[in-house]
């Protein structure tokens, strides 16, 4: 019986099965950020045990709040930075450097095959898209990560969803996730992980990918899976030349994770992507999502453009071909946050920031920001944003705000016309 | 181990997340008790009021499906630890917040759908409280005269977790 590749990271990764059912996994990557790490250091100092496993596996941001907007947030930055030069934790991106989390790791290459990756971030789950096994944990779990590169999960079925056709115009990884989360429902995939293969996905840049499996969590899912092949082989090149002989050589070492033919799956999902519409939410969980067409004239307040879902370069790029040369709406606030400085600094030198800018977007530093209303773009009592992010709790980005979840392209389109708006028309 | 068991707090309505348990302004607390007064706080349903008197009197939480979903922010769990609230009760948990109650030494308990709607009958009662026994893997309601006994399935990890006190200290003695 053939494997799926989480189980193929289980068994290469297992250290210990205490009971039936629970497995102990050795961890490649600890991922950690200034909201829920500083609570297990602080943790691990009363405990008198102020160590890492390894401080190379270690990766630390300050992503949530940046720069520090009061006394409490730079006291959390300081707990992460002065924790960070004591172990010498050498990849420590502090502000000037950070961006969101899950965009600026697989950025600097922190990700690969076949590796185990937690952090203290639910959204963990986007470091699939390189055919790792990536959990997003609680504190606890970090803590133990940090002191011991070790994690105890329930081995997770798999849920395999066939993504194939052909994406049509004005349709992206991120109306493709909307419609799994509305077909698998909100926990449809918990203590699952979601495996997206078919034609859709071999097409798919890895940023795409990393924006299905962003949203994994969304219908509870474990982690996203992507299967490795040549385009991520391209996209991790710059960081493993020195590592294989060849591309070829590379793609055949990463293809050991990819799962059997005959490996078992718990489901199987076919959906034809051909068929889809630019898709949102019209409500308080993420599985409510409507195509852009029944939606259509539904007043906003603000468009926010970022976050680890959609604020990488790609997005940018759509969001900016639809709206070059046009203004958003006088009623609209438009905020940007390309989700890495390097992101930002490509759409500065491809023009794309001056596009935004021309339109009247605000353009902010890389951060989590309006995602989770912690820090700039809150919204009033009433208001409602349209958002390139990935949750939609009632109140997720400031009491009483209301967020529609789309893509960049969506989200452009609506900015223009000042109410939801479908963006084929522009394109 | 903590002590388990007490007036209960009937939430009913499934899909329960984290941004309603804790928003996510508070997340810049740095210690667990100064997330005390926050609990519930965005949470909306009939009838509920987040800084009530029978949110301060509870020990255990009763409520449907996917509880916990959302982010994974274990400040959730600490915010009804800090409340004094150790146990929660649902038709089923999201993963991370089910393995964050377990690993801070908290009771995350499964009911198949009839045995939670048994429960939601006691909703009304004044007096309504529930005894949870972890090693024996059953909780009892009682009210008014009534009582009744439930048993629950606990994964034996979890349950270890439970007794050991939380995650840190098993992990540190095994690994």
């Amino acid at each position: 019986m053939g494997k799926t590749t989480a189980e193929k990271i289980f068994a290469s990764h297992l250290v210990d099965e205490p009971f039936p059912g629970t497995r102990v996994l050795r961890l490649d990557v600890v991922m950690c950020h200034e909201i829920t790490t500083p609570i297990a250091i602080a943790d691990l100092m009363a405990r008198g045990k102020d160590r890492v496993f390894d401080p190379t596996k270690i990766k630390a941001v300050i992503d949530h709040v940046t720069p520090s907007k009061d006394s409490k947030t730079a006291t959390q930055a300081k707990i992460l930075r002065d924790w960070a030069r004591r172990h010498n934790i050498r990849d420590f991106f502090d502000v000037g450097f950070n961006g969101v989390c899950h965009a600026l790791f697989p950025e600097k290459g922190f990700i690969r095959p076949g590796y185990t990756v937690i952090m203290g971030d639910s959204h963990t789950c986007t470091h699939g898209a390189f055919g790792a096994f990536a959990a997003g944990v609680g504190t606890t779990d970090l803590e133990v990560g940090i002191l011991k590169g070790v994690c105890a999960f329930r081995e997770p079925k798999t849920i395999r969803v066939n993504l194939d056709g052909t994406l049509p115009k004005g349709v992206y990884a991120k109306d493709v996730i909307l419609h799994v989360i509305g077909l698998l429902g909100v926990n449809g995939a918990t203590d699952r992980v979601i495996e997206f293969r078919g034609a859709a996905v071999d097409a798919m840049t890895m940023e795409s990918r990393m924006t299905l499996c962003n949203m994994a969590i969304e219908a509870g899912g474990t982690s996203g899976i992507c299967m490795p092949d040549a385009v991520t082989v391209d996209y991790l090149w710059p960081f493993i030349q020195n590592d294989y002989p060849s591309k070829e050589a590379a793609l055949a070492a990463f293809s050991q994770w990819r799962s059997d033919d005959d490996a078992v799956y718990d489901r199987v999902v076919d959906i034809d992507v051909s068929l889809l519409e630019p898709t949102v939410t019209y409500g308080y969980k993420p599985d409510l999502v409507k195509p852009i067409s029944e939606m259509v004239g539904t007043p906003v307040d603000q468009v926010y453009l970022g976050s680890c879902t959609n604020g990488r370069l790609e997005d940018l790029r759509v969001a900016a071909q639809i709206l070059k040369g046009k203004k958003i709406a006088p009623t609209v606030r438009g905020i940007l946050s390309p989700a890495t400085p390097k992101i930002y600094r490509d759409a500065l030198q491809e023009g794309l920031i001056d596009i935004f800018m021309e339109a009247g977007f605000c353009v902010t530093n890389p951060t989590c920001g309006a995602c989770l209303g912690m820090s700039n773009g809150v919204l009033a009592e009433g208001e409602v944003c349209a958002s390139t992010t990935n949750r939609n709790f009632m109140g997720r980005m400031g009491k009483g705000g209301m967020v529609h979840l789309m893509s960049p392209a969506t989200s452009a389109a609506t900015a223009i016309e000042g109410v939801m708006a479908d963006p084929r028309k522009y394109l | 181990m903590k002590t388990f068991g007490g007036p209960v707090l009937f939430l009913d309505r499934s899909d329960i997340n984290t941004d309603e348990i804790i928003p996510a302004k508070y997340l810049t607390e740095i210690t667990k008790a100064d997330l005390r007064p926050y609990i519930l706080e965005d949470l909306k349903l009939p009838g509920f009021e987040p800084r009530g008197e029978k949110t301060k009197a509870a020990r255990v939480i009763v409520s449907r499906a996917n509880f916990g979903c959302g982010s994974s922010r274990e400040h959730a769990p600490w915010v009804f630890e800090v409340n004094d609230i150790t146990t929660v009760i649902a038709e089923s948990f999201a993963r991370i917040f089910r393995q964050n109650m377990f690993n801070c030494g908290m009771a995350a308990i499964e009911l198949p759908t009839e045995k939670i709607d048994s429960l939601f009958r006691y909703a009304d009662s004044p007096d309504v409280t529930i005894g949870v026994d972890v090693e024996r893997q059953a909780i009892t309601v009682k009210s008014g005269g009534e009582e009744e006994t439930f048993t629950f399935d606990i994964s034996p990890f979890d349950k270890a977790l439970v007794l050991a006190g939380g995650w840190v200290d098993y992990a540190d003695q095994r690994y």
